[in-house]
């Protein structure tokens, strides 16, 4: 864990938003737990990182964060990718909390792409990064259609477009932002995570937000909340699954990342969460390519 | 190992950014712009950016500019950025147009109009031959002659010239007007009334306003312009504080207003009319406000009753996607790793590639009929 730190950009308000803006989002977060899975619109502001680049999810934080929080952010699933690196820095220079790369630890998540392997606690809040918050937008182009159909609970395209995955693939296709049911009620994306993901957000007992900067909606799946991937009887939701175990620690029960080693046709899986696998390997667990050079990058980034 | 670099980024992050510092600096033996002489000198950027940025602030424009190496998306993204974190105090009174102290003044529409035409400091008619001796620092430019006795003090705007037969549709002042929408407040919706559009097309991309206004020229959405009036000086802005309860003149800023006139009609039953389409942009900026009009007077096309029926007229495919900052953070973010998605879509063609490879007929065609059923 790292201790808070003061700095020059400390010019700004504690947590960058001014509180008036902070309590339009905390109204907005409060209207979107009390209808799960409801888009909420919300006067989004410019931050200054790049619409695309985790606005969303950075307002969401800067609403909800306080000095005694601390402060987890991945990317991918790891700690040390660039653009996590850069919304932790953030954070701690401009809201003097301490931030950690340990799961548990963490009061506050912040994820763009995955949900860590380690289940969620009550008094946890899980804040995704999210590019396209409208789930039929894919199907639907127009917001006033889809507004409508979320109004109606017409879902009917969005079974259609899964039909269509089945007819011309033999399975129902999509392997990230794949389309959940909330509380039966609001079909919603679970952001661009991996489907291998989505069975976490069903009754978790952390506090799920969703933040769009860019599309300027906030959404929530609240503590113990059914959240169902669509699928068909005879067709069911499957997760993503690997031959291999993690290259590194050996897990058999994480989402794996495939890195290429060489031309040759050379790759490894390693555990997407960073975090997850470096614990596992402290306590000993082992991969078939243990002490592999990434393995010492990535402990020293830890 | 390219994986090791995409990871361990926090000294990565500050070696670019030192690497940034540099190269924006450039060649140390060549003298550094000042945040002036960007001001002075390239002020069409500096205008750009204001307008775009929703922020008039010339010099904070310029340090933007200078700060982005010129790059105005990014100078531009820097202003809002900056202007999202200022306190509101209040909302000036309208300013007023036709009280401009105008520099440049033309009708397409009349050959004379009232006050004249003023051409101003413009680069029409001018040949677009690369000037050498500004390559050699040309110095001084010899000051331009000026008339006061041809300047009136105020110009009649070509609305009130029409205004006595009552061939220009005149918009609708409330008595008791509501505030309007702000985009910076609150969130796109849709249906878009004028005043959330206008908002809209002044803050939207100079370029694909112009595309828009073009493609509607050529027949994708025709709004049939013609050139009523373009006017640019500056106007006062005045504010009305509640401790006071009068008005204070806390500006003069610079402004280029265009009025399009476009095809007749009929609204609510009178007689016929010329419908127009407005632009405003913030600084000198005929492009800018020319394009807007077109684009507004076409996004009216369904409160005027004619059918929608090209990009240009579609409000909610003009509006969401006119936002410079919006769009460049979007299409760019397509750099951030994506390799956890594109695990997954791996994972699908790999195993679409082995059934292809290894058909199993039987099972295949069973779950398909199955699937049909």
């Amino acid at each position: 864990m790292t201790a808070a730190t003061n700095t020059e950009e400390r010019y700004y308000n504690y947590a960058y938003l001014d509180e008036q803006t902070k309590r339009m989002i905390r109204r907005a977060i409060l209207k979107a737990l009390a209808v799960p899975g409801y888009q909420v619109p919300f006067g989004s502001r410019e931050m200054p990182v790049p619409y695309g680049w985790g606005t969303g999810g950075i307002q969401l934080t800067a609403a909800i964060i306080g000095p005694d929080d601390v402060y987890k952010c991945i990317d991918q699933g790891a700690d040390d990718t660039t653009n996590a690196v850069s919304i932790r820095r953030f954070f701690a220079a401009v809201a003097d909390v301490a931030t950690t790369e340990d799961t548990g630890l963490a009061t506050i998540i912040q994820s763009r792409h995955r949900i860590p392997e380690r289940p969620l606690e009550a008094g946890q809040v899980m804040i995704f990064q999210v590019p396209q918050p409208e789930p039929l937008r894919g199907l639907e182009p127009r917001e006033t259609e889809t507004r409508a159909m979320h109004a109606y609970a017409e879902y009917g395209l969005q079974y259609v477009s899964l039909y269509e995955n089945i007819s011309a693939f033999g399975r129902i296709a999509g392997g990230a932002s794949y389309p959940v049911l909330v509380d039966e009620r609001y079909l919603m994306s679970p952001s661009p995570i991996p489907k291998f993901d989505n069975p976490k957000m069903d009754m978790n007992p952390a506090i799920l937000l969703f933040g769009a900067g860019r599309e300027k909606r906030i959404y929530a799946v609240p503590p113990y909340t059914r959240v169902r991937s669509l699928d068909f009887e005879d067709y069911p939701f499957e997760v993503q699954s690997w031959d291999q175990c993690c290259a590194l620690c050996g897990a058999t029960d994480s989402y794996l990342d495939e890195v290429v080693l060489d031309d040759q046709n050379n790759r490894m899986f390693v555990c997407s969460d960073s975090h997850y696998c470096a614990e596992r390997r402290t306590l000993g667990h082992s991969g078939p390519m243990a002490g592999h050079a990434l393995a010492q990058a990535a402990g020293e980034a830890g | 190992m390219a994986y090791v670099a995409v990871k361990g980024g926090e000294r990565a992050i500050t070696n670019a950014h030192a690497w940034l510092a540099e190269v924006r600096r450039g060649d140390p033996a060549i003298p550094e712009l000042s945040v002036a002489q960007i001001c002075q000198q390239m002020r069409l950027a500096v205008d750009r950016v204001m307008a775009e940025g929703s922020c008039h602030d010339p010099l904070l424009a310029a340090l933007a500019i200078k700060q982005a190496r010129g790059d105005l998306p990014e100078a531009i993204f820097l202003l809002r950025a900056y202007r999202t974190t200022l306190p509101r105090f209040g909302a000036s009174t309208p300013v007023e147009t036709g009280q401009m102290a105008v520099q440049r003044r033309i009708s397409a529409a009349f050959k004379d109009i009232p006050g004249g035409q003023v051409l101003g400091p413009t680069f029409d008619y001018t040949h677009r031959l690369l000037d050498f001796k500004l390559a050699a620092e040309g110095g001084l430019a010899p000051a331009a002659a000026m008339d006061e006795a041809t300047m009136p003090d105020a110009m009649p705007t070509i609305a009130s010239v029409f205004a006595h037969e009552g061939l220009l549709e005149t918009p609708p002042v409330a008595a008791d007007p509501p505030e309007p929408f702000d985009l910076t407040r609150e969130p796109m919706t849709f249906p878009a009334d004028r005043d959330q559009r206008l908002q809209a097309l002044a803050r939207g991309d100079e370029g694909f306003l112009l595309a828009l206004a073009y493609s509607s020229q050529r027949g994708w959405g025709s709004t049939h312009p013609l050139c009523g009036e373009i006017r640019m000086g500056t106007v006062s802005v005045a504010f009305t504080p509640d401790e006071l309860g009068f008005e204070v003149e806390i500006a003069d800023i610079a402004l280029t207003e265009c009025l399009m006139l476009s095809g007749f009609a009929s609204i609510d039953g009178e007689a016929p009319q010329y419908t127009t389409g407005y632009g405003l942009s913030f600084g000198h900026n005929e492009r800018k406000a020319m394009s807007m009009a077109i684009v507004d007077r076409a996004l009216r096309c369904a409160d005027l009753g004619e059918e929608v029926m090209a990009p240009c007229q579609d409000a909610e495919f003009v509006l969401s996607h006119s936002d410079t900052v919006e769009a460049s953070g979007f299409v760019q973010h397509l750099k951030l790793p994506h390799y956890v998605d594109f695990q997954a879509d791996l994972l699908f063609l790999r195993r679409l590639r082995k059934e292809f490879a290894q058909p199993r007929p039987a099972a295949t065609t069973g779950s398909m009929q199955e699937a049909a059923e």
